[in-house]
């Protein structure tokens, strides 16, 4: 298939274990904590998600953080959410994104606006993520709006990503959804952060048993714990995540609970890396922590230097 | 049925603190099913306005009538007595009886006394619940007879979302999730491969973002 210009797609297809970040824009105009955060990321990951207004709280627009972001030398995926935006202005955004040189999106439903500082706002929700996978990939390899209508020229040439989150429920249906997001045309998955390694092991144990890792790349999502009201936070009120207790009472025992949340983080890798198949990379999201994120890959042996090969199988 | 539940007493009293006498109507259509604007409601209302404008020492006369239906104009044409000599009118229907009062006495001011909430039916006596979005184009008959339109709270075609758990919406323990409810129920008919199929976009055209709706049938035309 013809690639796209983004370097981070290289680097999967190369076989090489892909490294991603997370980077959340600010709520007020100031680029300096996003620029800030990509130079702090751009030597140790490929690329850093930039969110859409994440939790539902307005922030600075996630196509002119990608922008900041880029311009620093950190290639940006660009978070899409259908949560604000019709197909008109969806459309028009990747129009934008493209032209500013963003070459990755990730297409997402988005967490209901209740999560948020405006919960009394109106939602759009006129497509889901899974149809804006497919749309996106159809703008780019057929030429078409979605509504059908074609290109004349310049078609926006996106590396297509979506989510999945096998901590959600039905689980059984979990690995079918995330296959539908492949037919639709995602070409990377970055999964929610793992802490249940029983329940990821089975997803993907499924995922490879139907040979999903081969027809994308899944990246594993892990989020290093700062204390154990972090860990209870993500327990009981970010949806469909599961903590299991002995994360929280390691956390709660520890001396220096952020560095145990850091020894946590490395396990986690490391455990998933050897005990798991079918992963092509890990989405490290150490939101407001973003100095974490090397040394959890130079521990982690992720380093770099240290993964020329391909690692999967 | 549209179900539809009262205003607050006080905003009611404050659309009409100027008024000496108002005509309190009902509806003997849905809003009398759901327990909010039928004939019972209409009395109440009217005698809850006239006790506390006599508390504030400014008594109010009030008269009553439920019509048949509020969404018909015959029945609105047959309030012309009793809407003559009143100063205003309050409006117990769904949004369409206060609408179809106005345009008819064009010089008589129409208040609500209902917020229009949903098409509906009643879960257990005193419980109502959503069921229609009135999108205009049904989809149930792919997903196993449940609504994701209205009763996922992202309209998810293709769910369920990643905030899934439990049974539960991601928004509160209260909602269930409804494309828990699909996949169960397309389970239980060996019908899952249907979720194997990527829902197209919907067309919103007919719902409202199409304009208002207007349905006509040539074959019941006079």
């Amino acid at each position: 298939m013809k690639l796209t210009c983004s370097k981070f797609e290289q680097i999967l297809k190369s076989g090489r274990l892909a490294l991603t970040a997370e980077i959340g824009p600010p709520k007020h105009t100031s680029p300096e904590g996003v620029i800030s955060n990509a130079r702090l990321l751009k030597d140790c990951v490929d690329a850093a998600n930039v969110t859409d207004c994440q939790s539902a709280v307005v922030r600075m627009s996630s196509m002119a953080a990608s922008l900041h972001i880029l311009q620093n030398g950190l290639e940006p995926i660009f978070q899409v959410t259908c949560r604000d935006r019709n197909r008109i202005a969806i459309q028009s955004d990747l129009l934008g994104a493209y032209s500013l040189g963003i070459k990755n999106v990730l297409c997402l439903s988005g967490d209901h606006q209740v999560f948020g500082n405006h919960p009394t706002a109106k939602n759009v929700y006129d497509l889901d993520s899974v149809q804006l996978i497919q749309l996106t990939r159809r703008m780019r390899d057929e030429k078409l709006f979605f509504s059908g209508e074609a290109f004349k020229a310049y078609e926006p040439r996106f590396f297509v990503g979506a989510v999945a989150n096998p901590f959600a429920d039905p689980f059984e249906y979990r690995v079918d959804r995330l296959e539908k997001k492949i037919n639709a045309g995602a070409e990377f998955i970055q999964t929610q952060c793992i802490y249940d390694m029983e329940r990821f092991y089975r997803f993907m144990e499924m995922c490879t048993r139907r040979g999903l890792h081969e027809r994308a790349y899944i990246l594993a999502g892990v989020i290093p714990l700062k204390n154990w009201r972090a860990a209870r936070y993500i327990q009981t009120k970010v949806p469909g995540m599961i903590v299991p207790e002995d994360i929280i009472r390691r956390l709660k025992d520890a001396e220096d609970p952020k560095a145990e949340g850091l020894d946590i983080c490395v396990e986690q890798i490391q455990y998933i890396r050897e005990q798991i198949k079918g992963i092509s990379g890990f989405h490290i999201m150490a939101i407001n922590w973003e100095e974490a994120v090397s040394g959890i890959i130079r521990r982690a042996g992720l380093c770099r230097s240290e993964t020329p090969d391909k690692e999967k199988e | 049925m549209i179900i539809a539940e009262q205003k607050p007493l006080k905003e009611v009293a404050d659309f009409i603190k100027d008024c000496n006498k108002v005509l309190v109507a009902g509806c003997g259509g849905c809003v009398t099913v759901c327990l909010s604007g039928g004939e019972k409601e209409t009395e109440i209302l009217a005698s809850a306005l006239r006790i506390k404008r006599r508390i504030e020492g400014k008594p109010l006369e009030t008269v009553t009538y439920t019509a048949t239906r509020q969404c018909d104009p015959e029945f609105i044409e047959a309030m012309e007595s009793v809407v003559r000599d009143v100063d205003a009118v309050i409006s117990l229907a769904c949004g369409v009886g206060p609408q179809y009062l106005a345009e008819r006495y064009q010089d008589k001011p129409v208040y609500p006394a209902l917020n229009t909430k949903f098409a509906g039916g009643s879960r257990t006596h005193g419980v109502w619940e959503e069921y229609c979005g009135l999108c205009g184009d049904c989809i149930l008959h792919r997903t196993g007879g449940i609504c994701p339109v209205i009763r996922c709270p992202k309209s998810i075609l293709n769910g369920p979302c990643g905030g899934s758990q439990n049974g539960k919406c991601e928004i509160g323990q209260e909602v269930d999730c409804v494309w828990q409810l699909i996949h169960d129920r397309l389970k239980r008919l060996g019908r899952l491969d249907l979720l194997k199929e990527i829902a197209p976009l919907k067309d919103w055209s007919k719902s409202r973002d199409g304009g208002p709706r207007r349905m006509t049938r040539e074959d019941v035309m006079i």
